[in-house]
Protein backbone atom coordinates (compact mmCIF):
# COMPACT_ATOMS: atom_id res chain seq x y z
CA UNK A 1 0.00 0.00 0.00
CA UNK A 2 2.50 2.07 1.01
CA UNK A 3 4.58 1.37 -2.15
CA UNK A 4 1.71 2.50 -4.51
CA UNK A 5 1.09 5.76 -2.76
CA UNK A 6 4.52 6.33 -3.58
CA UNK A 7 4.42 5.59 -7.02
CA UNK A 8 1.67 7.70 -7.40
CA UNK A 9 3.55 10.37 -5.32
CA UNK A 10 6.29 9.86 -7.88
CA UNK A 11 4.44 9.95 -11.25
CA UNK A 12 1.80 12.14 -9.82
CA UNK A 13 2.46 14.99 -13.04
CA UNK A 14 2.84 12.00 -15.86
CA UNK A 15 -0.91 10.51 -14.28
CA UNK A 16 -2.29 13.97 -14.29
CA UNK A 17 -0.80 14.36 -17.71
CA UNK A 18 -2.65 11.42 -18.73
CA UNK A 19 -6.17 12.06 -17.06
CA UNK A 20 -6.30 15.34 -18.99
CA UNK A 21 -5.74 13.49 -22.15
CA UNK A 22 -8.39 10.71 -21.33
CA UNK A 23 -10.91 13.68 -20.89
CA UNK A 24 -10.15 15.64 -24.10
CA UNK A 25 -9.53 12.41 -26.41
CA UNK A 26 -12.99 11.41 -24.89
CA UNK A 27 -14.71 14.64 -25.69
CA UNK A 28 -13.26 14.92 -28.98
CA UNK A 29 -14.33 11.35 -30.08
CA UNK A 30 -17.68 11.51 -28.30
CA UNK A 31 -18.46 14.98 -29.63
CA UNK A 32 -21.09 13.95 -32.12
CA UNK A 33 -22.94 12.59 -28.78
CA UNK A 34 -21.28 15.17 -26.42
CA UNK A 35 -22.11 18.33 -28.36
CA UNK A 36 -26.01 18.08 -27.99
CA UNK A 37 -24.92 18.07 -23.86
CA UNK A 38 -26.20 21.26 -22.10
CA UNK A 39 -23.16 22.98 -21.20
CA UNK A 40 -22.11 22.88 -24.63
CA UNK A 41 -25.34 25.00 -25.54
CA UNK A 42 -24.32 27.16 -22.67
CA UNK A 43 -21.11 27.57 -24.03
CA UNK A 44 -22.37 28.45 -27.30
CA UNK A 45 -24.55 31.28 -26.03
CA UNK A 46 -21.31 32.77 -25.14
CA UNK A 47 -19.22 32.37 -27.91
CA UNK A 48 -21.95 33.74 -30.21
CA UNK A 49 -22.23 36.59 -28.50
CA UNK A 50 -18.68 37.23 -28.82
CA UNK A 51 -18.63 36.05 -32.76
CA UNK A 52 -21.51 38.47 -33.69
CA UNK A 53 -19.86 41.40 -32.49
CA UNK A 54 -17.01 40.76 -34.33
CA UNK A 55 -18.98 39.80 -37.35
CA UNK A 56 -20.80 43.26 -36.65
CA UNK A 57 -17.19 45.04 -37.37
CA UNK A 58 -16.34 42.57 -40.64
CA UNK A 59 -19.77 43.25 -41.91
CA UNK A 60 -18.76 46.52 -42.95
CA UNK A 61 -16.73 45.21 -44.94
CA UNK A 62 -18.78 42.70 -47.08
CA UNK A 63 -21.71 45.61 -47.43
CA UNK A 64 -21.26 45.94 -51.05
CA UNK A 65 -21.39 42.40 -51.96
CA UNK A 66 -24.42 42.29 -49.50
CA UNK A 67 -26.12 44.73 -51.23
CA UNK A 68 -25.07 43.18 -54.56
CA UNK A 69 -26.21 39.71 -54.09
CA UNK A 70 -29.44 40.46 -52.34
CA UNK A 71 -30.12 43.03 -55.71
CA UNK A 72 -29.61 40.40 -57.41
CA UNK A 73 -31.87 38.10 -55.31
CA UNK A 74 -34.53 40.85 -55.53
CA UNK A 75 -34.74 40.77 -59.31
CA UNK A 76 -34.87 37.23 -58.93
CA UNK A 77 -37.65 37.19 -56.85
CA UNK A 78 -39.79 39.69 -58.53
CA UNK A 79 -39.42 37.84 -61.40
CA UNK A 80 -41.28 34.75 -59.63
CA UNK A 81 -43.76 36.79 -58.11
CA UNK A 82 -47.13 35.64 -59.10
CA UNK A 83 -48.13 38.79 -60.59
CA UNK A 84 -46.34 38.39 -63.58
CA UNK A 85 -48.09 35.30 -64.11
CA UNK A 86 -51.38 36.78 -64.23
CA UNK A 87 -53.73 35.03 -67.16
CA UNK A 88 -56.21 37.11 -69.59
CA UNK A 89 -59.23 35.49 -67.58
CA UNK A 90 -59.04 37.46 -63.75
CA UNK A 91 -61.03 34.21 -62.56
CA UNK A 92 -57.36 32.29 -62.52
CA UNK A 93 -55.62 35.16 -60.70
CA UNK A 94 -53.30 33.64 -57.92
CA UNK A 95 -53.14 35.26 -54.95
CA UNK A 96 -50.25 34.51 -52.32
CA UNK A 97 -50.88 34.59 -48.42
CA UNK A 98 -49.26 33.67 -45.65
CA UNK A 99 -51.72 31.58 -43.88
CA UNK A 100 -51.26 27.92 -44.59
CA UNK A 101 -54.10 28.11 -46.93
CA UNK A 102 -53.46 29.78 -50.05
CA UNK A 103 -56.79 30.72 -52.37
CA UNK A 104 -56.10 27.40 -54.16
CA UNK A 105 -56.31 24.96 -51.28
CA UNK A 106 -52.69 24.41 -51.57
CA UNK A 107 -50.93 23.61 -47.98
CA UNK A 108 -47.96 25.75 -47.22
CA UNK A 109 -44.96 23.01 -47.06
CA UNK A 110 -42.26 24.96 -46.82
CA UNK A 111 -41.41 28.24 -44.19
CA UNK A 112 -38.88 30.42 -45.32
CA UNK A 113 -36.51 32.61 -42.64
CA UNK A 114 -33.88 34.95 -42.53
CA UNK A 115 -30.64 34.98 -40.17
CA UNK A 116 -27.62 36.93 -39.73
CA UNK A 117 -24.57 34.79 -40.00
CA UNK A 118 -22.46 35.13 -36.64
CA UNK A 119 -19.63 33.04 -37.18
CA UNK A 120 -18.45 30.98 -40.51
CA UNK A 121 -15.75 28.19 -40.89
CA UNK A 122 -14.29 27.23 -44.04
CA UNK A 123 -10.93 26.01 -43.55
CA UNK A 124 -10.82 23.07 -41.23
CA UNK A 125 -12.31 19.57 -42.35
CA UNK A 126 -15.56 19.92 -40.03
CA UNK A 127 -16.91 23.33 -41.22
CA UNK A 128 -19.77 24.50 -39.17
CA UNK A 129 -22.18 27.81 -39.27
CA UNK A 130 -23.14 29.87 -36.24
CA UNK A 131 -26.67 31.41 -37.10
CA UNK A 132 -28.02 34.19 -35.13
CA UNK A 133 -31.43 32.56 -35.14
CA UNK A 134 -32.53 30.15 -32.33
CA UNK A 135 -34.97 27.67 -30.66
CA UNK A 136 -36.65 31.18 -29.68
CA UNK A 137 -37.10 32.12 -33.11
CA UNK A 138 -38.42 29.18 -34.31
CA UNK A 139 -35.06 27.04 -35.30
CA UNK A 140 -35.25 23.45 -34.82
CA UNK A 141 -32.81 20.95 -35.65
CA UNK A 142 -32.68 18.93 -39.04
CA UNK A 143 -33.77 22.26 -40.94
CA UNK A 144 -32.34 23.30 -43.99
CA UNK A 145 -30.08 26.28 -44.77
CA UNK A 146 -29.68 27.89 -47.76
CA UNK A 147 -27.75 30.74 -48.92
CA UNK A 148 -28.91 33.61 -52.01
CA UNK A 149 -27.20 31.30 -54.17
CA UNK A 150 -27.65 27.64 -53.08
CA UNK A 151 -27.48 25.04 -50.19
CA UNK A 152 -25.53 25.69 -47.18
CA UNK A 153 -25.95 22.77 -45.01
CA UNK A 154 -28.05 21.75 -41.98
CA UNK A 155 -28.94 22.85 -38.82
CA UNK A 156 -27.56 20.23 -36.01
CA UNK A 157 -28.14 22.00 -33.06
CA UNK A 158 -29.71 24.86 -31.62
CA UNK A 159 -29.79 27.36 -27.94
CA UNK A 160 -31.89 29.68 -27.43
CA UNK A 161 -31.02 32.34 -29.91
CA UNK A 162 -27.75 30.86 -31.67
CA UNK A 163 -27.61 27.66 -34.22
CA UNK A 164 -24.95 25.81 -35.42
CA UNK A 165 -25.18 24.36 -39.07
CA UNK A 166 -22.96 21.43 -40.58
CA UNK A 167 -21.96 22.95 -43.82
CA UNK A 168 -21.49 20.79 -47.21
CA UNK A 169 -17.84 20.97 -46.38
CA UNK A 170 -18.16 18.68 -43.43
CA UNK A 171 -16.69 15.06 -43.64
CA UNK A 172 -20.06 13.73 -42.60
CA UNK A 173 -22.53 15.74 -44.52
CA UNK A 174 -24.75 13.57 -46.79
CA UNK A 175 -27.02 15.27 -48.87
CA UNK A 176 -29.11 13.50 -51.61
CA UNK A 177 -29.26 15.28 -55.24
CA UNK A 178 -30.20 15.02 -58.68
CA UNK A 179 -29.07 16.03 -62.06
CA UNK A 180 -31.12 18.59 -63.51
CA UNK A 181 -31.64 17.59 -66.81
CA UNK A 182 -31.69 14.23 -66.67
CA UNK A 183 -33.02 13.61 -62.97
CA UNK A 184 -30.83 10.65 -61.91
CA UNK A 185 -30.03 11.03 -58.24
CA UNK A 186 -26.70 10.67 -55.85
CA UNK A 187 -25.54 11.84 -53.38
CA UNK A 188 -23.55 15.01 -52.97
CA UNK A 189 -20.73 14.88 -49.77
CA UNK A 190 -17.01 15.83 -49.29
CA UNK A 191 -13.41 14.89 -50.03
CA UNK A 192 -12.01 17.46 -46.75
CA UNK A 193 -9.41 18.04 -49.19
CA UNK A 194 -10.40 21.48 -50.93
CA UNK A 195 -13.57 23.93 -50.44
CA UNK A 196 -13.95 25.22 -53.84
CA UNK A 197 -15.22 21.83 -55.04
CA UNK A 198 -18.03 18.97 -53.55
CA UNK A 199 -18.38 15.44 -55.08
CA UNK A 200 -21.27 13.64 -56.07
CA UNK A 201 -21.48 9.91 -56.32
CA UNK A 202 -23.98 7.06 -57.34
CA UNK A 203 -25.07 8.31 -60.44
CA UNK A 204 -25.62 5.53 -63.17
CA UNK A 205 -23.40 5.20 -65.77
CA UNK A 206 -26.32 5.33 -68.19
CA UNK A 207 -26.57 9.11 -67.49
CA UNK A 208 -25.64 11.73 -70.01
CA UNK A 209 -23.78 14.68 -68.40
CA UNK A 210 -22.16 17.38 -69.44
CA UNK A 211 -19.52 19.77 -68.25
CA UNK A 212 -21.53 22.87 -65.92
CA UNK A 213 -24.63 20.93 -66.06
CA UNK A 214 -26.96 22.03 -62.86
CA UNK A 215 -27.05 19.35 -59.84
CA UNK A 216 -30.34 20.45 -58.02
CA UNK A 217 -32.21 19.10 -54.38
CA UNK A 218 -34.40 16.35 -55.54
CA UNK A 219 -35.75 14.21 -52.72
CA UNK A 220 -34.86 15.48 -49.40
CA UNK A 221 -37.51 16.44 -46.17
CA UNK A 222 -35.07 19.11 -45.89
CA UNK A 223 -34.89 21.38 -48.82
CA UNK A 224 -37.86 22.03 -51.67
CA UNK A 225 -37.16 20.71 -54.77
CA UNK A 226 -35.18 22.23 -57.58
CA UNK A 227 -32.67 24.68 -55.41
CA UNK A 228 -29.23 24.84 -57.18
CA UNK A 229 -26.75 22.85 -55.30
CA UNK A 230 -23.71 23.07 -57.79
CA UNK A 231 -22.43 22.42 -60.91
CA UNK A 232 -20.09 19.99 -62.75
CA UNK A 233 -16.92 20.16 -62.84
CA UNK A 234 -15.38 17.09 -63.44
CA UNK A 235 -16.23 13.87 -64.33
CA UNK A 236 -14.04 11.26 -62.60
CA UNK A 237 -13.51 8.44 -64.59
CA UNK A 238 -13.55 5.12 -63.13
CA UNK A 239 -13.66 1.97 -65.56
CA UNK A 240 -14.27 -0.52 -62.60
CA UNK A 241 -17.59 1.23 -60.99
CA UNK A 242 -20.92 1.02 -62.69
CA UNK A 243 -21.40 4.50 -61.04
CA UNK A 244 -19.93 8.17 -62.31
CA UNK A 245 -18.65 10.46 -59.54
CA UNK A 246 -18.72 13.75 -60.54
CA UNK A 247 -16.49 17.27 -58.89
CA UNK A 248 -18.99 19.46 -58.39
CA UNK A 249 -18.13 23.17 -58.05
CA UNK A 250 -20.78 24.34 -54.96
CA UNK A 251 -22.95 27.13 -55.85
CA UNK A 252 -22.84 29.19 -52.53
CA UNK A 253 -19.43 31.00 -51.72
CA UNK A 254 -18.95 29.95 -48.70
CA UNK A 255 -16.29 32.23 -47.41
CA UNK A 256 -18.29 35.55 -47.53
CA UNK A 257 -21.82 34.16 -45.96
CA UNK A 258 -23.27 37.13 -44.44
CA UNK A 259 -27.42 36.22 -44.75
CA UNK A 260 -29.07 32.82 -44.86
CA UNK A 261 -32.49 31.76 -45.20
CA UNK A 262 -33.32 28.51 -42.33
CA UNK A 263 -36.19 26.58 -44.35
CA UNK A 264 -38.58 24.82 -42.29
CA UNK A 265 -40.39 21.63 -43.72
CA UNK A 266 -44.18 22.23 -41.92
CA UNK A 267 -45.31 18.37 -43.02
CA UNK A 268 -41.57 17.24 -42.06
CA UNK A 269 -42.70 15.25 -38.98
CA UNK A 270 -45.59 13.62 -41.22
CA UNK A 271 -43.52 12.48 -43.47
CA UNK A 272 -40.79 10.94 -40.87
CA UNK A 273 -43.10 9.15 -38.80
CA UNK A 274 -44.69 7.50 -42.14
CA UNK A 275 -41.51 6.24 -43.14
CA UNK A 276 -40.64 4.92 -39.56
CA UNK A 277 -43.52 3.17 -39.27
CA UNK A 278 -42.99 1.48 -42.75
CA UNK A 279 -39.18 0.49 -41.77
CA UNK A 280 -40.90 -1.00 -38.38
CA UNK A 281 -43.25 -2.92 -40.62
CA UNK A 282 -40.42 -4.85 -42.63
CA UNK B 1 1.06 44.22 -12.91
CA UNK B 2 0.95 41.66 -11.32
CA UNK B 3 1.38 38.25 -12.74
CA UNK B 4 -1.79 36.81 -12.37
CA UNK B 5 -3.09 39.78 -14.33
CA UNK B 6 -0.39 39.64 -17.29
CA UNK B 7 -1.27 36.03 -17.97
CA UNK B 8 -5.15 36.21 -17.69
CA UNK B 9 -5.05 39.15 -20.45
CA UNK B 10 -2.53 37.14 -22.57
CA UNK B 11 -5.15 34.22 -22.01
CA UNK B 12 -8.10 36.15 -23.38
CA UNK B 13 -6.07 38.16 -25.94
CA UNK B 14 -4.55 35.14 -27.64
CA UNK B 15 -7.91 32.94 -27.75
CA UNK B 16 -9.70 36.15 -29.26
CA UNK B 17 -6.73 36.51 -32.03
CA UNK B 18 -6.53 32.79 -32.76
CA UNK B 19 -10.49 32.58 -32.46
CA UNK B 20 -11.45 36.05 -34.49
CA UNK B 21 -8.47 36.62 -36.66
CA UNK B 22 -6.15 33.94 -37.37
CA UNK B 23 -8.90 31.38 -37.99
CA UNK B 24 -10.99 33.61 -40.24
CA UNK B 25 -7.96 34.47 -42.40
CA UNK B 26 -9.37 33.90 -45.86
CA UNK B 27 -8.32 30.17 -47.41
CA UNK B 28 -4.85 30.36 -48.41
CA UNK B 29 -4.06 26.15 -49.05
CA UNK B 30 -5.16 23.02 -47.42
CA UNK B 31 -2.21 22.47 -45.89
CA UNK B 32 -1.98 25.62 -44.13
CA UNK B 33 -3.64 26.75 -40.64
CA UNK B 34 -2.19 29.27 -39.06
CA UNK B 35 -1.79 28.59 -35.54
CA UNK B 36 -0.21 31.40 -33.06
CA UNK B 37 -2.51 30.54 -29.66
CA UNK B 38 -0.03 28.12 -28.07
CA UNK B 39 2.40 30.81 -27.43
CA UNK B 40 0.50 31.61 -24.44
CA UNK B 41 1.74 28.11 -22.62
CA UNK B 42 5.44 28.78 -24.19
CA UNK B 43 5.40 32.07 -22.49
CA UNK B 44 4.06 30.92 -19.47
CA UNK B 45 6.37 31.40 -16.17
CA UNK B 46 9.15 29.00 -15.56
CA UNK B 47 8.18 28.88 -11.73
CA UNK B 48 5.39 27.21 -12.66
CA UNK B 49 3.93 24.12 -10.26
CA UNK B 50 4.03 21.27 -13.25
CA UNK B 51 -0.09 20.56 -12.56
CA UNK B 52 -0.66 24.05 -12.63
CA UNK B 53 1.14 24.33 -16.03
CA UNK B 54 -1.00 21.26 -17.05
CA UNK B 55 -4.43 22.54 -15.62
CA UNK B 56 -4.08 26.05 -17.14
CA UNK B 57 -3.04 24.62 -20.91
CA UNK B 58 -6.04 22.20 -20.50
CA UNK B 59 -8.38 25.12 -19.43
CA UNK B 60 -6.61 27.32 -22.13
CA UNK B 61 -7.22 24.35 -25.01
CA UNK B 62 -10.68 23.75 -24.15
CA UNK B 63 -11.69 27.59 -24.21
CA UNK B 64 -10.71 27.79 -27.62
CA UNK B 65 -12.00 24.49 -28.73
CA UNK B 66 -15.47 26.34 -27.55
CA UNK B 67 -15.41 28.75 -29.95
CA UNK B 68 -14.16 26.15 -33.21
CA UNK B 69 -16.78 23.46 -32.16
CA UNK B 70 -14.36 20.95 -31.40
CA UNK B 71 -14.21 19.75 -27.97
CA UNK B 72 -11.14 17.82 -26.87
CA UNK B 73 -8.83 18.65 -30.23
CA UNK B 74 -6.60 21.85 -28.86
CA UNK B 75 -7.18 20.74 -25.39
CA UNK B 76 -5.29 17.70 -25.63
CA UNK B 77 -2.67 19.28 -28.07
CA UNK B 78 -1.95 22.02 -25.21
CA UNK B 79 -1.57 19.54 -22.73
CA UNK B 80 0.71 18.03 -24.39
CA UNK B 81 3.39 20.57 -25.01
CA UNK B 82 2.65 21.86 -21.34
CA UNK B 83 3.84 18.30 -20.01
CA UNK B 84 6.87 18.28 -22.47
CA UNK B 85 7.69 22.03 -21.83
CA UNK B 86 9.76 21.46 -18.15
CA UNK B 87 11.93 18.61 -19.55
CA UNK B 88 13.00 20.97 -22.65
CA UNK B 89 13.54 23.99 -20.80
CA UNK B 90 15.65 22.02 -18.09
CA UNK B 91 17.80 20.43 -21.11
CA UNK B 92 18.26 23.33 -22.90
CA UNK B 93 18.53 26.20 -20.22
CA UNK B 94 22.01 27.43 -20.73
CA UNK B 95 23.05 30.01 -18.14
CA UNK B 96 23.26 28.35 -14.62
CA UNK B 97 19.98 29.23 -12.32
CA UNK B 98 18.58 31.36 -15.19
CA UNK B 99 14.88 29.96 -14.31
CA UNK B 100 15.76 32.09 -10.76
CA UNK B 101 16.66 34.98 -12.31
CA UNK B 102 14.32 35.28 -15.50
CA UNK B 103 10.96 35.13 -15.10
CA UNK B 104 9.72 33.22 -18.35
CA UNK B 105 11.06 31.65 -21.56
CA UNK B 106 12.03 34.59 -23.94
CA UNK B 107 15.02 35.17 -26.07
CA UNK B 108 16.49 37.40 -23.31
CA UNK B 109 16.26 34.48 -20.29
CA UNK B 110 17.48 31.34 -22.75
CA UNK B 111 19.16 33.29 -25.94
CA UNK B 112 18.56 32.87 -29.22
CA UNK B 113 19.59 29.14 -30.08
CA UNK B 114 17.83 27.41 -27.05
CA UNK B 115 15.11 29.39 -26.88
CA UNK B 116 13.97 28.80 -30.84
CA UNK B 117 14.62 24.97 -30.50
CA UNK B 118 12.40 25.13 -27.54
CA UNK B 119 9.56 27.20 -29.76
CA UNK B 120 10.63 24.76 -32.75
CA UNK B 121 9.92 21.43 -31.07
CA UNK B 122 6.89 22.51 -29.14
CA UNK B 123 5.63 23.81 -32.19
CA UNK B 124 6.07 20.41 -33.90
CA UNK B 125 4.86 18.48 -31.43
CA UNK B 126 1.79 20.41 -30.91
CA UNK B 127 0.82 20.60 -34.87
CA UNK B 128 1.71 16.95 -35.52
CA UNK B 129 -0.45 15.79 -32.70
CA UNK B 130 -3.05 17.81 -33.77
CA UNK B 131 -3.43 17.34 -37.67
CA UNK B 132 -2.78 13.81 -36.39
CA UNK B 133 -5.97 13.94 -34.09
CA UNK B 134 -8.08 15.83 -37.31
CA UNK B 135 -6.86 12.85 -39.83
CA UNK B 136 -6.87 9.84 -37.79
CA UNK B 137 -9.86 8.48 -39.32
CA UNK B 138 -8.75 9.25 -43.14
CA UNK B 139 -5.51 7.73 -42.62
CA UNK B 140 -3.80 10.17 -45.56
CA UNK B 141 -0.09 10.11 -45.51
CA UNK B 142 1.24 12.83 -47.43
CA UNK B 143 -1.05 15.23 -46.49
CA UNK B 144 -0.85 14.44 -42.71
CA UNK B 145 3.23 15.50 -43.12
CA UNK B 146 2.46 18.13 -45.30
CA UNK B 147 -0.06 19.78 -43.32
CA UNK B 148 2.27 19.69 -40.21
CA UNK B 149 5.25 20.83 -42.02
CA UNK B 150 3.46 23.84 -43.32
CA UNK B 151 1.69 24.99 -40.29
CA UNK B 152 4.99 24.25 -38.30
CA UNK B 153 6.25 26.74 -40.63
CA UNK B 154 3.43 29.34 -40.53
CA UNK B 155 3.24 29.22 -36.83
CA UNK B 156 7.21 29.79 -36.84
CA UNK B 157 6.89 32.71 -38.84
CA UNK B 158 4.19 34.27 -36.79
CA UNK B 159 6.02 33.73 -33.59
CA UNK B 160 9.24 35.08 -34.69
CA UNK B 161 7.23 38.21 -36.06
CA UNK B 162 5.24 38.51 -32.77
CA UNK B 163 8.86 37.90 -31.12
CA UNK B 164 10.19 40.75 -32.58
CA UNK B 165 7.22 43.09 -32.96
CA UNK B 166 6.68 43.17 -29.46
CA UNK B 167 9.42 43.00 -26.96
CA UNK B 168 8.63 41.12 -23.80
CA UNK B 169 10.61 43.05 -21.01
CA UNK B 170 12.25 40.62 -18.71
CA UNK B 171 13.80 42.21 -15.73
CA UNK B 172 16.63 40.66 -14.55
CA UNK B 173 15.81 39.25 -10.86
CA UNK B 174 18.35 39.08 -8.03
CA UNK B 175 17.91 36.65 -5.23
CA UNK B 176 18.60 39.60 -2.66
CA UNK B 177 16.10 42.16 -4.04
Amino acid sequence: MRNLFLFIRRYLNFLFFLLLQVIALSMLFRYNKFHEASFMAVAKEWTGGIYDRANNVEYYFHLKKTNDSLARENARLRNLLRSNFEGADTASKLVTDTIPFDSLGNTRKYLWREARVSNNSSSTQNNYITIHRGELQGVKKDMGVISPSGIVGTVVSTSANYATVMSLLHRQSRMRASLKNSGETGTVQWDGNSPLYLTLIDIPRSARINRGDSVVTSYSDRFPPGLVVGTVQDIVEDKSSNFYTLRLKPATNFFNLQYVYVIENLQREEQIKLEEATKKIQ
Amino acid sequence: MSDLVKHSFRFLFFILLQALVLQRIPFLHKFITPYLYFLFIIWLPFNTKRGWLLLVAFVFGLTLDYFLNTPGLHAAACTLIAYIRPFLVNLLISQQGAEQNYASPSIRSMGWAPYFTLVLILTLMHHTYLVFLEWIQIGSFWYFIMKVLASTGISLLLILLSEMLFVRKEKFRTNTA
